[in-house]
């Protein structure tokens, strides 16, 4: 991605050098935001922006940081330009680092373009709400949190849960129902330890989606700085792939933890006044500048759908890092620790996880009529089980009534046959339907009193029987 | 003609600035990057940039426009879809799905011809505020013509038929001045449109929604905050606003917020119809978009623009209200930008100017008499999300907007989570307008006052016996307790929760609201009535009339009062059944 240019500039006049920032003398016609190379006296050769030019002085942050940089020797050069990444189709199928580099020892792209790796935000008016239902295979999202096409979903994790299993396992299994459609994988890793990266990059290899997939990898050894840069190239990636290609890119970030992480310490070093927990206040926006580059297009094939993977701090859900990305996202799929102990996968806490499209991708035509009904009354009956459990650990089951010891009864199937599914068990969403009327066969009949009288009808188990033999008889 | 000295961010600070002003609107670099002063330091303006600033050099031009940020005001509003900046969202369209930075697009269409009826005569005396004519802008908006603040005279001319916003419509004549008056005005968005006087309101504004109505009512003219952390449905009690809301003109920002949900308030406002009159609802709309991706600065330039938009339309005679998604993120700009500015910091790193900056806008809130000409009111009802970080209301934004608004509707996550919609808890939230709206509601049921007292009572009771349950289970409390626990719930399943989705309930008027209510206050009666002769709560639990209550929801529109006496009936029947069996 270099560029050579008649009009190189450079300055040798660096006055301070710390963390990742340099402060130089002025450089002239230096543009903000631009990408810079800093030369060391040994010719090593590291990149930097700059982050604040003024008359007086240009403010450099370092990729890399600036170990080995020194004052006398080192030198900036500009060539114009920003940070851009070089696509065309090629860039299916490679592997590169957080400054858009090929690490897989293959040759550097043939660039169809450069784009801006900031992109450009879509207009609200050109957007088209997102409605396809993606089926995943898994219950719990299927069912409860459907995913549409163009949404940006968060897997809200801690460490030790198996986010990254339920990850490969949408990886693996995502449709789109009765459609034929090119589709890719754009999956980023921020900061994340080696194994991690290893986990997914094999995983993809194993499905064979392999050469349908780009890779940025930034692993927790490489430079800080370039967790910034990270999900940015690849949100690059996914929007050529989707709106220059018209595919339907599916982007997996992980961990966005690692990247807030990256923020802060950046800020600090630059010497920011901090907003909460010392993350720097434009966190929100910062954020929302990577999650509100999924969606749908109006007059364009393709779409970008975001599932971003978070590890929250202490399980906290009122921490900075997942309370700011669940104000940007369209919902949030909860992991829980309690379910992950009972040995449940996936643990999916259903009543903390949401997915703010999913009326509009479920029901009929995309998924069955009474989708949303099974939805909401498995929903409430869950509820009012959980609430029991609660009440039953203090009071003791035997001091229940009869109709609170089957919800309380209801509330354990659930988990188990419910939610509860393999890693290699992909589910149809009329599967996971029907689940939810099996659980509903164990309720009395008029506590069922979010579905209709005619859905009832037609699918609780019992009168399915029933219609069946009528059918079989005329 | 300036030049960029330094680039920090949206900050930009210019030298050889000498003769600009503060909040004067300025382009700068070769693109016209669009910035507003916010500071002067003798030649030197420190400016905030509503475009990014990526690429900006030092040295490069800074051109001052010589006007503060205004609003373009006249027929063409209505329907429109317009950024932080007024910018015509669905001009900028033609040119790019993405938003590009200096584009110059007009937020009036300039060619667009509008047919002008006058209202007044050659040779009659108009102040500021007269209405001097009429277009016809929406099916549902009359656009009233009305003379500009600050201008007067006699009419030496007034034309009639079709004209462009630009053209000359009325000639007037003061002092020997001849002035020409267009359809269109201009107006500085940070300052108040002028009116002739405030007035109490005690007209309820309709929402459509129950807890609001019934419970909390908001009068025409009030001013609302929205509190609630993420997923507790902030927007969609928003949207429903913006939809239901039984004002003449709805304006809908988007600020800071999502991409998607702003393109569903787009696509569903294409298709819905109002309940009152049966056109689009697109027709009493302005939507105002920037959403979190787009510059910051912008934020607080939608914030005031719709506003303006909204008391000019007030002007007019109109009561309109203004729904802010969210005002959190406006607040965050502020940060942002003070930060920056390296100014000193107030709480959380916010400036300490926050609390008088929200109120500049809240305070635009009110029914007023207008100026000029015929004589009338309007009103200004606005309604804020805020958006606390980890739903903790004790944070600054939050709590220097209860510092100005008189109703407080207190979104409650552990209601989301159990998807009790609208997830308005009925415990903390407030409004002061209920004693004003008494003789409103007075109207359509004289014992409203009564009933919302009975209600909220036993709201209150559950929360207290639900202590004692947790502790001893629902099993040992005494059949009294055990029934005014079941009539809460009712309450709150069967009358405060209501679907935005569900295509009959998610609008409930004032008299549909007050017959549900109505109706579960009769059982609750008729059941302590039972309790007494002897039957128990578990009996009086699978009565078919609990599924019926339930069920209320669904009954249309059109045959709700007939079914609801029907159900009323049956009530007394078995009621009077169960006695005949004692």
């Amino acid at each position: 991605m270099t560029f050579s240019s008649l009009f190189m500039k450079e300055s040798r006049a660096i006055t301070r050098a710390k963390g990742a920032l340099l402060m130089v003398e002025s450089i002239p016609g230096v543009k903000f935001g631009e990408i810079v190379d800093v030369w060391l006296s040994d010719g090593e050769v590291k990149r930097g922006q700059a982050i604040d030019i003024s008359r007086e002085a240009t403010i450099v942050q370092v990729f890399g940081g600036v170990s080995e940089v020194d004052l006398v020797g080192s030198k900036v050069r500009c060539k114009g330009q920003t940070l851009k990444l070089p696509v065309s189709i090629d860039i299916l199928g490679r592997v590169f680092n957080g400054m858009g580099d090929p690490i897989d020892g293959g040759s550097p792209v043939v660039a169809e373009d450069y784009l801006d790796i900031n992109g450009e935000p879509i207009n609200p008016v050109s957007r088209v709400p997102p409605a396809e239902f993606i089926e995943t295979g898994i219950s719990a999202i299927d069912g409860l949190n459907a995913l549409v096409r163009g949404q940006k979903l968060p897997i809200f994790s801690g460490s030790g849960l198996p986010h990254n299993r339920i990850a490969a396992q949408i990886i693996r299994q995502a449709t789109v129902r009765s459609k034929e459609e090119k589709f890719a994988i754009v999956f980023a890793a921020i900061g994340v330890s080696y194994d991690h990266a290893a986990f997914f990059m094999s995983s993809l290899e194993q499905t064979g989606a392999r050469e349908r997939t780009v890779a940025f990898i930034n692993t927790a050894s490489d430079p800080v700085i370039e967790r910034i840069s990270t999900p940015r190239l690849a949100l690059t990636a996914g929007e050529y792939l989707a709106w220059k290609q018209g595919m339907h890119v599916l982007v997996i970030l992980t961990d966005m933890t690692n990247y807030c992480e990256a923020l802060r310490e950046l800020s600090a070093m630059r010497d920011e006044i901090p907003s909460r927990r010392g993350y720097p206040g434009y966190m929100y926006t910062d954020l929302a500048t990577i999650y509100e580059r999924a969606g749908r297009i109006s007059g364009k094939e393709g779409s970008v759908t975001i599932v971003p993977i978070l590890t929250m701090p202490d399980d906290d859900i009122t921490h900075p890092i997942p309370d700011l990305t669940g104000y940007i996202t369209e919902g949030q799929i909860v992991l829980s620790r309690d379910l992950e102990r009972k040995g449940i996968y996936p643990p999916i806490d259903v009543f903390l996880s949401l997915s703010r499209m999913m009326k509009e991708g479920i029901g009929p035509g995309q998924t069955r009529e009474d989708h949303n009904n099974v939805f909401m009354q498995l929903y409430a009956a869950y509820a009012e089980g959980c609430d029991l459990r609660e009440m039953s650990t203090i009071i003791g089951a035997e001091a229940l009534g009869e109709r609170d010891r089957i919800y309380l009864m209801n509330a354990d199937s659930f988990e188990r046959e419910f939610i509860s599914q393999g890693e290699f068990e992909k589910r149809e969403v009329e599967d996971t339907l029907d689940i939810g009327w099996r659980l509903f066969s164990a309720l009395p009949e008029e506590d069922l009193k979010l579905i209709s009288e005619e859905l009832i009808r037609k699918y609780l188990p019992k009168y399915r029987n029933l219609n069946a033999t009528t059918t079989s008889q005329s | 003609m300036g030049r960029i000295w330094r680039v920090s961010g949206p900050l930009v600070i210019a030298e050889d600035m000498r003769g600009s002003q503060v909040y004067e609107m300025v382009e700068i670099g070769d693109e016209g990057v669009i910035g507003e002063i916010v500071g002067l330091e003798e030649e030197r303006a420190i400016i905030q940039a509503h475009e990014d600033t990526l690429g900006l050099k030092v040295g490069e031009k800074v051109r001052g426009t010589g006007t503060i940020l205004t609003a373009e005001l006249g027929p063409g509003i209505v329907g429109s879809i317009y950024d932080g900046l007024q910018k015509s969202l669905t001009e900028l369209m033609k040119e790019s799905s993405f938003l590009k930075r200096g584009v110059k697009v007009f937020s009036l269409p300039r060619d667009k011809k509008w047919h002008f009826s006058p209202t007044v005569k050659v040779g009659e005396a108009v102040s500021e505020g007269h209405i001097i004519g009429t277009v016809p802008e929406t099916n549902l908006i009359e656009h009233r013509i009305m003379v500009p603040p600050g201008s007067e005279g006699v009419v030496k001319e007034i034309g009639e038929g079709d004209y462009t916003i630009e053209q000359p419509i009325a000639c007037l004549e003061h002092d020997g001045e001849i002035e020409e008056l267009t359809m269109m005005q201009k107006w500085p968005v940070r300052k108040p449109r002028p009116y002739e006087q405030r007035l109490d309101s005690s007209q309820l504004l309709i929402t459509g929604m129950r807890i609001m109505d019934y419970m909390f009512p908001l009068v025409l003219g009030g001013k609302a905050a929205i509190p609630g952390g993420f997923g507790t449905g902030k927007t969609v009690a928003l949207q429903q606003l913006a939809r239901w809301a039984q004002t003449q003109l709805n304006i809908y920002v988007g600020c800071g917020e999502r991409g998607n949900e702003m393109a569903d308030v787009l696509y569903s406002f294409r298709k819905l119809e109002d309940p009152a009159t049966g056109r689009l609802l697109q027709e009493k709309e302005v939507f105002i978009a920037n959403t979190s991706n787009m510059p910051v600065v912008a934020r607080e330039a939608g914030i005031f623009v719709g506003i303006t938009i909204a008391e000019y339309y007030r002007d007019m005679g109109y009561d309109v209200l203004l729904v802010a998604d969210s005002t959190s993120r406006w607040a965050e700009a502020m940060r942002e930008i003070s930060g920056r500015l390296e100014e000193m910091p107030g709480e959380e790193g916010f400036p300490a100017y926050l609390g008088s900056r929200l109120s500049s806008f809240y305070e635009r809130a009110g029914l007023v008499q207008c100026l000029g000409s015929p004589e009338r009111t309007g009103s200004v009802t606005v309604a804020g999300a805020v958006s606390p970080p980890g739903a903790d209301f004790s944070e600054p934004v939050t709590q220097n907007t209860l510092r100005i608004v008189e109703a407080l509707y207190s979104l409650d996550v552990s209601l989301a989570n159990r998807r009790h919609f609208p997830a308005i808890n009925w415990l903390t939230s407030y409004s002061l307008y209920a004693e004003a709206v008494k003789d409103w509601w007075s109207k359509v049921d004289p014992e409203w006052a009564d009933t919302r007292g009975i209600a909220l009572r036993l709201l209150q009771q559950e929360a207290n016996l639900e202590e004692i349950v947790r502790l001893v289970g629902p099993e040992a409390l005494p059949e009294g307790d055990k029934l005014l626990l079941l009539v809460a719930r009712m309450i709150r399943e069967d009358f405060l929760m209501q679907s935005a989705y569900h295509d009959i309930d998610t609008y409930s008027s004032p008299a549909r609201a007050h017959l549900m209510l109505k109706t579960i206050i009769v059982f609750y009666k008729l059941a302590q009535e039972m309790l007494d002769s002897g039957i128990n709560v578990a009996e009086i639990r699978s009565s078919p009339i609990m599924y019926k209550i339930s069920r209320m929801k669904d009954i249309p529109h059109d045959v709700f009062e007939q079914r609801i006496e029907e159900l009323r009936a049956e009530m007394e029947v078995s009621l009077v059944a169960h006695r005949g069996g004692v």
